[in-house]
């Protein structure tokens, strides 16, 4: 009998926080221009006291206005969808849920297209667009996933292999959503229709968008959080939770809400990289269990870390070329799912 | 066989809003139905039933499948709210209490679900602690000690560092028991505990009810449709057929051989034993 302590709370996330940090003083290490470690802290403490324009070398300007920024993308784009898949698979009852595989992801991509196209027409300030561009893809997501539920459900009960096709399915018919508002409205700031389906952190949001995102990612993983208690009973059925004490309307509309904003800043900012929600919970869980007080904030610096190093991978693979961080969470997550799927059904 | 305790209690300085303080769960005239939408005949009908049971006591509510068993047990966690009557809980309609403190006062052990993924026993048995924390919450040396004595009142302490599903069926039944008696309640619900057991486990599960009822002072609604279990260990019988009740009292009074044999549409005979309790015996027809 070992239950969970606030004491080995702490310790397990400090030494996941001490994994991430070595990871991205790696990753900003690794790439086309070398960089020493000395000469690598010295900038980091300048960027630190607001003195970065003491940084003159060319490298420094690599390093902090290009790699610094891209790596923080990742960590928040990584911690947001692990996060989002945990809470779909608690939500769901289903441990093959990820924001990808259920469509909830494409769902979010074609908000996210509809306000740059809505952005284009209406030619709405560039201050307050930044804004629209999650909106639209948080409701997205949201009307995805209250959609695919609908679709999942039998008999009043979900249907766990009904609802991972009809998510699969969900997720192809918006791709071809996305294709022909891609071909309908050609110009603007669309960008490519690879990147809504493949996802990429190459290209960086505006400052505003990435406050934005950063922030209301804290919150919503954060009211998630305050569900957590809750989500450990929710597994054994919403009926048996109820009777021990779960208010399962009100955890369930919070975890909605929340994980379906997580999947639209997620997306709005990257596009859809698959997968990520789907492996790293099942691998935190493998080294910290199923408890959500610790599997939370475990899945959301294994997710900060595991889009980390895809990235890293992605950017310097293929050199001086560059694969889309979407190809390279795909080519580990899909085969990783057909594992988790054969093992259930054995 | 020890028989719960019935001591009268006084009638005075009782904090209950209403009726008799020595009634403790009280079903007033509560009737449900279901239907698949609002404008149409309801598919089935649970028809207005009244009984009472005090603290300590064993209530079986048997009958053939279909009967509105497990409805009626719904309407008594308050999971269900009645469609007219009401049922009372120490005075509270059970269906207005918040989850929480419904989850303190009714513990309900349901036929067995599947989980999703594997937890160890003492995990288990600490979600019925649960309903006794705020927020995101941290076991306390409270906690564990509950959780701890709820296995050893099972018999089943022995699997506490064991994994949910690397034990038997009847070790688990025992182990989801003592998550409800962890929840420390004054309501204890079992939806046909029995079911997937051998002969020798049921017996052992029903004696604990009893002793367990008679210790821990707990109200035990118990739904079966197990004749000879029921005649054997319930205080009082709410006998169903199809959403009606046919008879509420001691065994000895509702197992009588042309009500049972018309009820469960089979031939049989009913015998007294030496300790008063009816005994059943079926025939092929």
């Amino acid at each position: 009998m070992r239950p969970l302590t606030l004491g080995r709370l702490f310790l397990r996330c400090g030494i996941l926080a001490a994994v991430l940090f070595v990871v991205v003083v790696i990753a900003l290490k690794l790439g086309a221009v070398q960089v020493s470690l000395y000469g690598l802290g010295r900038d980091l403490i300048r960027v630190l006291l607001h003195r970065s324009a003491g940084i003159s070398t060319d490298y420094g300007m690599i390093i902090v206005d290009i790699r610094l920024p891209r790596i923080l993308l990742a960590v928040i784009v990584g911690a947001a969808l692990s996060v989002a898949g945990t809470s779909f698979q608690a939500l769901l009852r289903n441990p093959l849920a990820d924001p990808y595989v259920l469509g909830i992801s494409g769902g979010a991509s074609v908000g996210a297209v509809l306000a740059l196209i809505l952005e284009n027409q209406l030619s709405i300030s560039p201050q307050f667009a930044g804004l629209v561009t999650p909106l639209f893809a948080f409701v997205g997501a949201g009307i995805t996933i209250a959609g695919v539920y609908v679709l999942g459900r039998r008999e009043g009960q979900i249907d766990s292999t009904t609802l991972l096709l009809g998510g699969v399915i969900t997720a192809s018919f918006l791709q071809a959503i996305i294709m022909f508002l891609m071909s309908t409205s050609a110009g603007g700031n669309l960008r490519g229709a690879s990147y809504w389906m493949m996802g990429s952190l190459s290209s960086l949001p505006p400052r505003n968008l990435l406050y934005l995102v950063g922030v209301g990612s804290l919150i919503a993983a954060g009211a998630i959080y305050t569900t957590s208690s809750d989500l450990n009973l929710l597994l054994a059925g919403e009926k048996e939770a109820m009777h021990l004490g779960v208010d399962v309307p009100r955890v369930r509309i919070v975890v909605y809400v929340a994980a379906s904003l997580l999947t639209g800043f997620a997306v709005s900012v990257s596009g859809t990289i698959g997968y990520v929600g789907l492996l790293v919970p099942h691998a935190m869980r493998m080294i910290f269990g199923s408890d959500h007080r610790m599997l939370l904030p475990a899945s959301a610096f294994g997710g900060a870390i595991a889009l980390v190093v895809a990235d890293t991978i992605a950017r310097t693979i293929v050199a001086p070329s560059e694969l889309q961080v979407g190809a390279v969470t795909a080519i580990v997550g899909a085969p990783f799912f057909i594992y988790l799927l054969r093992k259930r059904l054995a | 066989m020890s028989s719960p305790l019935r001591s009268p209690m006084p009638n005075s300085a009782s904090d209950q809003p209403r009726g008799n303080p020595d009634i403790r769960l009280s079903v007033e005239q509560a009737s449900y139905a279901y239907s698949a939408n609002p404008s149409q005949a309801p598919l089935f009908t649970l028809e207005a039933m009244s009984f009472q049971a005090k603290a300590g006591e064993i209530v079986a509510i048997l009958g053939p499948n279909a009967s509105g068993k497990s409805t009626l047990l719904r309407l008594i966690s308050g999971a269900l709210e009645p469609l007219s009557g009401r049922v009372f809980l120490n005075g509270f309609p059970t269906h207005a209490l918040e989850p929480k403190v419904r989850a303190q006062r009714i513990a309900m052990v349901q036929q067995e679900s599947k989980l999703l993924f594997p937890s160890r026993v003492w995990e288990f048995v600490l979600q019925g602690r649960h309903a006794h924390g705020r927020g995101v919450r941290f076991e306390s040396e409270d906690d564990l000690t509950v959780a701890k004595n709820a296995l050893a009142q099972v018999g089943a302490l022995h699997l506490i560092d064991r994994w949910m599903d690397k034990i038997s069926g009847g070790e688990k039944q025992r182990v989801i028991l003592a998550r409800a008696l962890a929840q420390q309640p004054l309501l204890l619900l079992l939806d046909e505990p029995t079911l997937h057991l051998d002969i020798g486990a049921q017996v052992d599960l029903l004696e604990s009810l009893r002793r367990l009822a008679a210790e821990n002072r707990y109200t035990v609604v118990v739904v079966t449709h197990e004749l000879n279990l029921t005649g054997e260990f319930a205080d009082q019988v709410v006998l169903l057929q199809k959403g009606k009740c046919l008879r509420v009292g001691p065994p000895a009074s509702v197992f009588q051989r042309d009500l049972l044999e018309h009820v469960f549409q089979a031939p049989l005979t009913v015998e007294m034993t030496s300790s008063g309790r009816p005994r059943v015996t079926l025939f092929n027809k």
